[in-house]
């Protein structure tokens, strides 16, 4: 029976266990004229959960471990000698191609004799397996059933038990995205490590050349991995970009906020934030065929040299991408500040501008740097615009007019095409993403203060 | 209810103020409204009002809910502007200058009539910084010297500078509400305005902060002509030399506060003093 009939079935036996648990419970009402604790429905929920719930638990429990269980015994089958010719490795690929001739898949060059025994072996195994499987989730089926349809009585409090159920499922799902999270920091910073086995930490973080000779010769030439020119690149292409993004957003936010009549706000609010929706990739080419040559022009015009892709246009772009997240964010801290203090300003005699800059902004403005660190979060993480527009050149120099290379270029740069795990050229992707994750979980985490802050004063 | 309302000769109604607060001349009238109309949108909110006020008097606006009165001290001194919907007909007079003149500065005019309202606002600012925003910003001190003593002088104005003085660059949100509502009368005094309005100054005061407060209209009545929104007739009993009766958008009735509580001569008046509705 494959997997997915099996899952159909047990919905259809919980279905009917449903059923049974609303008429039983009803039946029951009705015949001692009593008042059950909870509505039939929970008792129809309740018998599901029973019938359907110990199956399922089993059913995922079984096909984490059965595979390797099978692996295990098909290799206990094997002829010694063959084992232990065998690397770990080797066995591993050898078992897959079992795998896949006992499931009835074709092999590369056909199967070996010895490969063949071994997944006519596994196939019996795994037919025993199926029937098991299925053996079992009917009996526990059967007896949840009928201990569930058994223990309906009056007394027995279905609808708190059923809110008990649904509330372990919400906090489960909640565990997923947590203990992702946890995942991915965890083998990040083991990669890292490893990383950090080749290379010095001190030589990484403190190096100011950047030099990751792709060679496989192994670890007599491993290159240079200094994160400083990575960093600088980052930090100059982000700058250039808060410095477009910071006053064209926040003035933005002021005249949505302040000025704009409703009928134009309720046009230009959703202009602005599509700019949000646009993919940074087709940011990263009009930087790269558009901007570029543009500011190069430009540049030509005034005589200073300016790249096609530099810093600048990066920048230039990438500021243009964050605009409504700072607009946006500003915009509603700002609305959030009562009216009370905008009158208090005017009914002293200020002008609109006056009361804006003066009392309105300060007011907001822990609100608004929150704003703007996510906004600088956003512009460091950025990859897309670039990987195609900054011109990926990981020396350290001030000129922005100049290509630079940042932490997330680099990291595409180190995972594309042929490469070994084993080695410092693409650990280091590890070491550089950990650095990225820290640089943006510190600013954000500075910004849900500032913001927390500023909630506070007003409620 | 079944009495009409009788259109006030507004000139006639300062008669009679002799009797709680003698000591000043109220004859010269300070502001003048002559059928002023409110609408919000397509709503009336102000059905032709005609009202003078006098100079160095307390005049209290009484009325129940939503019968207009807050909107029409708001048009004194055109705070209604910041509302979009809100157009204000008629024609009001600040010294025979009509307020709402083409060539009138709004700002000016805020400075000449300020407003206390309803919640202390105070700015999330030093109790400092909020008495000498206005000063600044309308150029009222020259040296630091000069700002420090209007800070000073407006927060012992408003009865509050004993309480501050050792503090005063802490922000003005820290305050108790009593005082901040006091910071926020002193930070209108600062700017000295003729007309202070107040838009129900005590309602989000506690009685101790709310005698405080009366007892400082008082003492403000010397100098400034005081307008005052109240929802508390034993207030306007108080503090007030005249008080206006405002009914779903109509000024009922205006007179000495003693005659609107002993002797209203509208039904309408009556019984919303003696508690038939309201």
């Amino acid at each position: 029976m494959s997997n997915l009939a099996l899952i159909a079935t047990l919905l259809v036996m919980m279905a009917l266990a449903y059923h049974l648990g609303l008429t039983r419970s009803r039946a029951m009402a009705a015949e001692h004229d009593v008042r059950m604790h909870s509505r039939p429905g929970y008792y129809g929920v309740l018998v599901a959960l029973w019938c359907g719930l110990p199956a399922l638990a089993i059913f995922l429990l079984w096909s984490f471990l059965a595979p390797q269980m099978i692996d295990m015994l098909v290799t206990q089958q094997l002829p010694t000698d063959l084992v232990a010719g065998l690397s770990d490795r080797e066995l591993q690929t050898f078992l897959r191609r079992v795998t896949a001739l006992a499931e009835g898949r074709g092999v590369a060059g056909g199967g070996s004799p010895e490969e063949l025994a071994a997944a006519a072996h596994m196939a019996r195994l795994q037919t025993i397996e199926n029937f098991s499987l299925v053996a079992l989730m009917a009996v526990l089926v059967v007896v949840g059933l009928i201990v569930a349809r058994r223990r309906i009585s009056p007394n027995w409090r279905a609808r708190n038990q059923v809110e008990r159920v649904i509330m372990i499922a919400l906090a489960a799902s909640s565990a997923v995205a947590i203990f992702t999270t946890i995942g991915i920091v965890l083998s990040m910073l083991g990669e890292a490590l490893k990383f950090f086995s080749f290379i010095s930490p001190i030589e990484f973080f403190f190096g100011t050349t950047w030099n990751p000779r792709f060679s496989t010769s192994g670890a007599s030439n491993q290159g240079e991995f200094g994160l400083l020119p990575l960093l600088w690149g980052t930090m100059m292409v982000s700058t250039i970009a808060l410095l477009v993004a910071i006053p064209v957003g926040l003035m933005t936010a002021i005249y949505m906020a302040e000025y704009a009549p409703p009928w134009l706000r309720n046009v230009a609010k959703p202009v602005i934030e599509i700019l949000a929706g646009i993919p940074t990739i087709v940011y990263g080419f009009f930087a790269l065929i558009v901007v570029g040559p543009f500011l190069s022009s430009i540049g030509d015009l005034i005589g200073i040299n300016i790249r096609t892709t530099s810093a600048l246009t990066a920048g230039l772009v990438m500021g243009i991408m964050i605009i409504p997240f700072v607009s946006s964010l500003s915009d509603d801290i700002i609305t959030q500040v009562p009216k009370s203090l905008r009158d208090g300003a005017l009914g002293l005699g200020a002008t609109k501008s006056e009361t804006i800059r003066q009392v309105v902004l300060p007011a907001a403005l822990p609100g608004i740097v929150g704003a703007f660190l996510l906004a600088a979060s956003r512009a460091i993480g950025e990859t897309m615009i670039v990987v195609l527009a900054a011109g990926n050149n990981p020396v350290l120099h001030a000129n922005p007019f100049e290509a630079v290379s940042t932490i997330t270029v680099t990291i595409v740069n180190q995972l594309t095409g042929d490469m070994d795990f084993a080695s410092p050229q693409s650990l280091v992707a590890f070491a550089l993403g950990l650095t990225l994750f820290v640089i943006t979980l510190g600013l954000n985490v500075i910004a849900l203060v500032v913001v927390r802050k500023y909630r506070q004063q007003y409620e | 209810m079944n009495i009409p309302a009788q259109p006030m000769a507004t000139s006639s109604v300062s008669v009679g103020n002799g009797e709680s607060r003698v000591s000043k001349a109220k004859d010269k009238v300070k502001m003048n409204a002559q059928d002023v109309k409110v609408f919000y949108g397509d709503a009336q909110a102000i059905n032709g009002i005609d009202l003078d006020i006098y100079e160095n008097e307390v005049l209290a606006f009484i009325g129940p809910s939503g019968c207009g009165k807050s909107t029409f001290l708001r048009c004194l001194n055109r705070m209604n502007d910041t509302i979009d919907i809100c157009r204000v007909e008629g024609k009001i007079t600040l010294d025979n200058n009509d307020i709402y003149a083409p060539d009138r500065d709004v700002v000016l005019l805020r400075a000449q009539v300020g407003i206390v309202f309803q919640k202390p606002n105070p700015f999330p600012k030093s109790i400092y910084e909020n008495i000498a925003y206005g000063p600044r910003l309308h150029g009222l001190a020259r040296r630091k010297a000069e700002l420090d003593d209007i800070v000073e002088s407006s927060l012992r104005r408003a009865g509050l500078w004993e309480e501050v003085k050792d503090r005063l660059d802490k922000p003005g949100t820290g305050l108790s509400g009593g005082q901040q509502q006091r910071l926020c009368i002193a930070r209108t005094v600062a700017v000295s305005p003729d007309i202070i309005l107040m838009d129900e100054p005590c309602s989000a005061l506690d009685p101790i902060a709310t005698a405080k407060v009366e007892q400082l209209i008082d003492e403000l009545s010397e100098s400034y002509t005081i307008v005052m929104v109240t929802h508390n007739m034993q207030q306007a009993a108080r503090v007030a030399d005249r008080t206006a009766f405002f009914h779903m958008g109509d000024l009922v009735e205006v007179d000495s506060t003693d005659q609107i509580f002993t002797n209203p001569q509208d039904q309408r008046t009556h019984d919303y003093i003696t508690g038939r509705f309201g």
